[in-house]
């Protein structure tokens, strides 16, 4: 049953199989695109600044898929069906935190490779970016789920979720842009911990929330 | 998921509240193999609330629900993904529930010609019919019935009767929540405000006022 659901939450989600997934990874590699033209094309002021805005597009990309993922699937009583063939609340969330990532971490640190030719990132710091990217984004995934599922009940659950996730995807980015500033690698090591946190706890968090939502 | 031999379904002192609102209260009844039970009740009423409840997925204001045997709920949500074409989106069911010969499935229910339409594009009642098409699959004991009824036409009308008459002759339990009758030999009914709490002071002078 896992597996088959995990297949379908993959089809959901997924860039490129419809729906308009792919609007993250659009969103992104524009934002790297219109940088060099907000800025101007000096390439010691892109290459200083262009790490940081690859994050701040990471994580604004993260909030975009929001909005399906979790209310959607309330509101077409699928949770509950699953629930009634005795699959926990957290299983789902679970497989879900997966789907998630996989649908935006991997194709968002693939983009970066065509933003960081269009930024004039490069050598370390280019290792760095995509290093810290593979760390924060399941973290990102994590944080999304959890307001996802937090939001879901609400009728502006969209627009506020936009607003939940961005202090508390603060520290991953503080750490994670942080590496480019100071060509460090240690303190990615603190971006995969939270990131492993964040994991950890999102499943039951949007498990619970998913119960919740059923109260009213 | 075979069906238990013998499938239970009780409530023992149910009370159920709907935001602060007590909907009904000191209901109790026993279903055991066989047999099926149709609720009525006005809109709002309570008959949802009371479904969800049974079906353990909301937690009862007070009392308990005893269950015995795997839960089929078909309510509002079809649970079928609106953008996938229908058979692939009870597809999706059909594996989870292990499903025998979907194809038959679909055929019982008149689903086949709509196997490549979009979900989205369905009308209500081939929605309806395609979530009983996934209720079927699941082979579940206990059926807990939502309104199945409505949006359908006079012909998928009789085919729910049937499929709730042959379900009961396999030893399976229905509860159906419905304002319209059903034809089903030897179902009970009961209606659902005869549980509603006592009238508040206030209006107590009306009686049966309405809620």
């Amino acid at each position: 049953m896992i597996l088959a659901l995990l297949r379908r939450d993959l089809a959901q989600f997924f860039p490129f199989a419809g729906g308009g997934a792919a609007l993250p990874v659009v969103f992104f590699v524009a934002v790297a695109m219109l940088y060099p033209f907000a800025v101007g094309p000096d390439a010691n002021v892109l290459a200083r600044t262009g790490g940081g805005v690859v994050w701040i597009a990471a994580l604004l990309a993260a909030i975009l898929p929001l909005e399906k993922l979790v209310a959607r699937d309330i509101a077409l009583g699928f949770f509950d069906q699953l629930r009634l063939r005795g699959l926990a609340e957290e299983t789902m969330m679970a497989v879900r935190l997966i789907a998630h990532w996989l649908s935006f971490g991997p194709v968002l640190v693939a983009a970066t490779f065509p933003a960081a030719a269009l930024l004039n990132i490069e050598g370390e710091t280019f290792r760095l970016l995509v290093l810290g990217l593979l760390a924060g984004t399941p973290g990102l995934a994590a944080i999304g789920l959890i307001i996802a599922a937090l939001t879901a009940s609400l009728r502006a659950g969209a627009a506020l979720s936009g607003l939940l996730l961005i202090p508390l995807a603060l520290p991953i980015l503080i750490f994670g842009a942080g590496a480019l500033a100071r060509q460090d690698q240690s303190s990615l090591g603190f971006v995969t911990a939270l990131s492993l946190a964040l994991v950890a706890i999102a499943p039951f968090a949007a498990g619970a929330a998913v119960r919740a939502a059923r109260e009213n | 998921m075979q069906a238990p031999a013998s499938p239970v379904l009780e409530a023992r002192d149910l009370a159920c509240q709907r935001g602060d609102r007590l909907l009904f209260r000191r209901l109790s009844f026993a279903l055991g193999p066989g047999a099926a039970c149709h609720v009525t009740g006005a809109n709002g009423a309570g008959k949802t609330t009371l479904l969800r409840a049974l079906a353990g997925l909301t937690t009862p204001f007070a009392g308990e629900v005893v269950r015995s045997g795997t839960l089929g709920l078909l309510d509002e949500g079809s649970g079928l993904d609106p953008e996938l074409p229908l058979a692939r989106a009870l597809a999706f069911w059909f594996t989870v529930d292990n499903a025998p010969d979907p194809a038959a499935i679909m055929a019982r229910l008149r689903l086949a010609p709509l196997a490549e339409v979009p979900v989205r594009y369905l009308s209500t009642g081939q929605k309806k019919r395609a979530a009983l098409a996934r209720l079927i699959g699941q082979q579940a004991a206990i059926w807990l019935l939502d309104e199945p009824l409505s949006g359908l036409d006079t012909a998928s009308q009789a085919i729910v009767s049937a499929l709730v008459r042959a379900h009961c002759a396999g030893g399976g339990i229905a509860l159906i929540a419905s304002h319209q009758p059903l034809d089903v030999p030897g179902m009970g009914s009961f209606a659902i405000e005869d549980f509603a709490p006592a009238p508040e002071p206030a209006d107590a002078d009306g009686g049966e006022a309405a809620p």
